[in-house]
């Protein structure tokens, strides 16, 4: 009897072997806010998943959810892949934090990363890019480009990504030319191209020959290149919606942070942490610098360099806040606590920020 | 060949019950084409689509959390329709009653102990109610057609949420992100059977709510009230029912049950306030409210329904990567079919040979009698 | 280009969608069919209108396929509500669910392409003159064809027999068919006209506001057209006077944001819908000529009587 149950054994064993095998396959799974073709955000991420499946292939396995609402609707989209056997998770929304917290504590055998949030757990890793070190770059590229000295900023909703992105822009400007001036309007959506062009038509009736965007949409884009003026994009490279307009954009590329992680699940060495990458680690990237003068573009490679290395930290001071006061003392940097929780402005913002 | 519809002498009783289940068999048939012209296998998608969810003990519980806003808030629409009033904009009285309870845990949070939660729904349902007395005020006093008040409200009601969040009542602690605290404990709607899973007691109010607005419409005279001002003012004036009094209690009713939507969401689901508490409850409510035939128990099962159909996509993209946008287009198309079959409790549908001038002869003739009697 | 100019051209561009989508519901609604999927049509206008300049390179065709996936879209409302008596209120919103996806599944792969824009008037002499210029002679066709749609709306429905039929249809479903007018037939053709028109709206935003597309690109303007017909007590100049109200102050709380004058901006977002409330407040006081346009059998199914 003992002998057969051991034979039975080895023989579940052998036809287990191979789904054995299967189980190294990680499997990796992405929980998204919008649309895998919303042209913005989501396909960002949604191409970085697509990057993984390239150049991970057979060893992976992916999934996604799209147009996941925040709230109880994500909680429920996140246990349920980590249900389906997940073996990593990543939510990349700000506001699925909550939701990955409570599900990564009821699986503690799946790994979970959050995008953007500052929770951590075990199994929790929060990750994030450093996009200010683009806006550092766009800052100057406008002071040199600019003949009216002011600039256009479309925003979304004032978290501090967003003010951390508009103090960095101004500080850029501002180290090539120290009277440059900063508008911004407040959009109040992520993504609603009438809305965006509407802002960037206003601001250009308001004098600013410079328009930036922390919204998706390639509409302010269209704006400004019908109107003859420059531009940034955001998000992806939007030189096809202004060939003659994009200076530069500010690119998501985390495809190479979601390969990397990976890797670590499959080898067993990944470890939790509040992951912060910028341009070095190429998390986020500059499309080309195009429609501007040798000299602008010579300035713009180096800044980039001296970011990549280290020489050169946008939140340096001595910088003051809007109100006159003192931030950063003369070299000093601001911290990754203070700046991801960034709630005021610095000198130049022609702005008010809600309290 | 035309359609016609002939009205039965009585709801058949017989389509009630089968009706649903000629839209679903429509439904699957429809939906497996469609999947499979998509390159999806139909079975499994429509496998993954209608029982997946329903397979676990957890994922019910996800069914009742997802069910229960929609229930309460179309239990309360319900009357509105039947009054013949019309709030579509039950999305902004489920946020402000969402904002009006949670001001004890976010502005005293120190207050806390069993009185904490009974308050906070009460604020609730008076944010909700207070919200939807606006469009009620201006409809009566003004003579300002609700249908705009309602829906225009609902943008403010949005804004007034985002800058709350944004602003004085942001979390002193959340690193400036746009959110409040979280709540205490006292201030959580208890979960039913925490063991299984995280539905709380928003579905119990659902049910009781659906109940007692049943009992109030069927089986009391301000039910009656409220279905003879409906189908004809006039009547009900001449029956001495006061048409403006009519407003103020099918609006306020049925915001202050949106609102107890929205604080049940916030502290059961959510445990805090944040820049959006609703995937469009409010409106999606409408569509439960007609698919449950206006009636509070129908809604129940409307609401269930719906919430399937959100699960089922969302199962349906996890396990075998159907995309959203199939899910929601097959989303649609039940809804069509659903609503379609619904007329056969009322109708017999009949296919008639074209020849459409004899016929409507023959119609008008056979009309005359019925013409004099109407 | 002047500022004011300038200023007033922007809100001619946000008024014509919502002017357009609008005009067309007025039409169903006098009919007595209440049609809620307008932002379902609208999104369909948008994707195929951009769609079909994309594959083409014409974004004249792209308008005529706009307006034609709005009217086609419209079709399965109109059988199940007229043909087998279906809610009005639950089909419309599912139609606008349906159009919401769908416009999503057939615009896939169409993110990010490059868009084709409709161009503008342009007559020498004339669109060169100063302050006016622009504004009258130097719009995009379909501002035009916004401003003709009014006109056209206004003189069927109240100069003449057609219009007249279809007001008395909206107004009393039963004496008409009693009459031997066919009352399916009339809301037939108002409901496709409205689909027409919202896909009209739909193909300005994807190939004149923003020539582009992107999901749900008509972001709830659907839902404002449906509000200003309301506004307008069913009267097309109103609708008119609603739509660039709403455009104006839309663009004026933008100017006011980056004037930086510390305004909450969720304050000032939330201004134009303020704004339509209080004048709708101030001018709906005449409760007799409420009365008389607002079509009494509006929402309600209409079933033949034998």
């Amino acid at each position: 009897m003992k002998k057969i149950v051991m034979g039975l054994a080895l023989a579940l064993a052998a036809t287990t072997a191979n789904p054995a095998m299967a189980q190294d396959k990680v499997k990796a799974c992405f929980v998204y806010v919008g649309s895998n073709s919303d042209g913005g955000w989501t396909q960002a991420h949604d191409l970085g998943r697509q990057q993984v499946e390239k150049e991970l292939g057979d060893t992976v396995e992916t999934a996604f959810v799209e147009n996941v609402p925040e709230g109880p609707d994500a909680e429920r989209a996140i246990e349920r892949f980590a249900r389906s056997g997940c073996d990593v998770v990543f939510t990349t929304s700000f506001g699925f934090m909550d939701a990955t917290v409570a599900v990564a504590q009821k699986f503690p055998d799946v790994k979970f990363e959050h995008a953007t949030g500052y929770k951590t757990a075990d199994n929790l890793a929060a990750y994030n890019a450093r996009f200010y070190e683009g806006r550092y770059i766009q800052g100057q590229i406008a002071a040199k480009m600019s003949k009216a000295g002011v600039a256009g900023y479309i925003a979304s909703f004032p978290i501090p990504e967003v003010v951390m992105g508009i103090n960095s822009f101004i500080l850029g400007a501002q180290s090539v030319n120290p009277d440059f001036k900063l508008k911004v309007v407040w959009a109040n959506t992520w993504f609603d191209a009438g809305k965006e062009a509407d802002a960037a038509k206003v601001l250009i009736d308001q004098g600013v020959d410079i328009i930036t965007q922390h919204t998706d949409s390639t509409g302010p884009m269209q704006v400004a290149s019908e109107r003859g003026i420059k531009a940034f994009g955001q998000a992806s490279d939007m030189i096809k919606a202004g060939p003659e307009t994009q200076l530069t954009a500010i690119i998501d590329t985390w495809g190479n942070y979601y390969v990397k992680r990976i890797k670590e699940v499959q080898d067993g060495s990944w470890k939790t942490g509040s992951i912060w990458d910028g341009l070095k680690e190429g998390i986020l990237t500059m499309a080309p610098y195009t429609n501007m003068p040798d000299d602008v573009k010579k300035m713009a490679e180096e800044t980039e360099a001296k970011i990549k290395s280290g020489e050169l930290k946008p939140f340096t001071g001595p910088v003051k806040k809007q109100d006159g006061t003192e931030w950063l003392k003369q070299g000093e940097n601001a911290t990754d606590q203070v700046l991801s929780g960034l709630n005021f402005y610095v000198m130049g913002v022609d702005d008010k920020l809600p309290q | 060949m035309r359609l016609e519809l002939v009205k039965r002498p009585q709801q058949s009783t017989l389509f009630s019950a089968i009706s649903p289940l000629i839209a679903l068999c429509l439904t699957l048939v429809v939906g497996a084409i469609v999947f499979a012209l998509l390159g999806e296998n139909p079975f499994e998608a429509l496998y993954y689509y209608f029982v997946d969810p329903l397979r676990e003990l957890w994922s019910l519980h996800e069914l009742a959390i997802k069910a229960a806003p929609l229930i309460i808030i179309a239990v309360g629409l319900s009357v509105c329709y039947l009054s013949n009033n019309w709030n579509i904009g039950a999305e902004g009285q489920f946020i402000m009653g969402g904002i009006f309870g949670s001001m004890l845990p976010v502005l005293f949070p120190t207050f806390q102990g069993p009185l904490v939660l009974p308050l906070m729904l009460l604020m609730g349902l008076i944010g909700g109610a207070a919200y939807a007395a606006i469009p009620a005020i201006l409809k009566t006093r003004f003579n300002t057609n609700e249908i705009l008040t309602s829906l225009m409200l609902v943008y403010v009601a949005q804004f007034f949420l985002d800058w709350l969040v944004r602003g004085p009542w942001r979390n002193p602690e959340g690193n400036n992100f746009p959110e409040t605290r979280r709540f205490h404990p006292d201030a959580v709607l208890p979960e039913l059977f925490p063991a299984d899973g995280r539905a709380n007691l928003g579905i119990v109010f659902a049910i009781v709510a659906a109940i007692v607005v049943w009992l109030l419409v069927s089986r009391t005279l301000k039910g009656f009230e409220v279905r003879v001002l409906g189908a004809s003012p006039r009547a009900g004036r001449f029956a001495g029912f006061g048409t403006t009094k009519m407003v103020f209690f099918a609006f306020m009713l049925s915001g202050a049950l949106a609102g107890l939507a929205g604080i049940s969401e916030v502290s059961g689901a959510i445990g805090q306030l944040r820049p959006t508490i609703s995937p469009g409850y409010g409106f999606a409510a409408i569509i439960v409210a007609f698919l449950g035939r206006l009636n509070p128990l129908g809604i129940i099962a409307a609401g269930f329904v719906l919430a399937l159909t959100y699960l089922g996509g969302e199962a349906a993209q996890i396990s075998i990567g159907v995309s959203d946008k199939v899910a929601r287009v097959f989303q649609g198309m039940l809804l069509f079919f659903v609503l379609g079959c619904d007329t056969l409790i009322h109708y017999r549908i009949r296919l008639v040979r074209a020849a459409p001038k004899a016929d409507a002869a023959v119609v008008a003739k056979a009309a005359e009698p019925a013409t004099e009697g109407a | 280009m002047g500022m004011a100019e300038s200023i007033l051209l922007t809100i001619a561009t946000a008024a014509t969608p919502l002017l357009i989508a609008a005009i067309g519901e007025l039409v169903v609604e006098r009919s007595g069919v209440l049609n809620l999927g307008v932002e379902g049509m609208m999104v369909m206008g948008a994707v195929c209108g951009f769609v079909a300049a994309a594959l083409t390179g014409s974004p004249w065709l792209g308008v005529l396929c706009g307006i034609l996936a709005g009217a086609l879209f419209s079709l399965p409302f109109a059988f199940l509500t007229l043909n087998i008596a279906t809610n009005q209120v639950a089909t419309g919103l599912s139609l606008t669910l349906l159009g919401l996806g769908l416009s999503s599944m057939i615009g896939e792969s169409f993110v990010g392409s490059p868009g084709v824009r409709l161009p503008n008037l342009f007559i020498p002499g004339l669109t060169e003159l100063p302050l006016v210029g622009r504004l009258l002679f130097g719009q995009d066709p379909i501002f035009y064809l916004s401003i003709l749609l009014v006109i056209a709306v206004t003189w069927f429905l109240f100069k003449t027999r057609t219009g007249l039929t279809l007001r008395s249809v909206g107004d009393n479903h039963a004496s008409a068919h009693a009459l031997g007018i066919p009352v399916i037939g009339y809301r037939y053709g108002a409901v496709l006209f409205g689909g027409a028109c919202a896909g009209l709206a739909g193909a300005q935003l994807s190939l004149v506001y923003t020539p582009q597309w992107v999901e749900n690109m008509t972001a709830g303007r659907g839902w404002i057209a449906l509000a200003l017909v309301v506004f307008a007590s069913w009267r097309p100049l109103r609708v008119l006077a609603g739509a660039y109200l709403f455009g104006a102050v839309t663009i004026g709380q933008l100017h006011a944001q980056a004037l930086g004058l510390g305004i909450p901006s969720q304050l000032l977002s939330s201004l134009p819908y303020l704004a339509t409330i209080v004048v709708l407040v101030l001018i709906s006081r005449n409760r007799r000529l409420t009365m008389i346009n607002t079509p009494a059998s509006l929402g309600r199914a209409f079933v033949p009587d034998r």
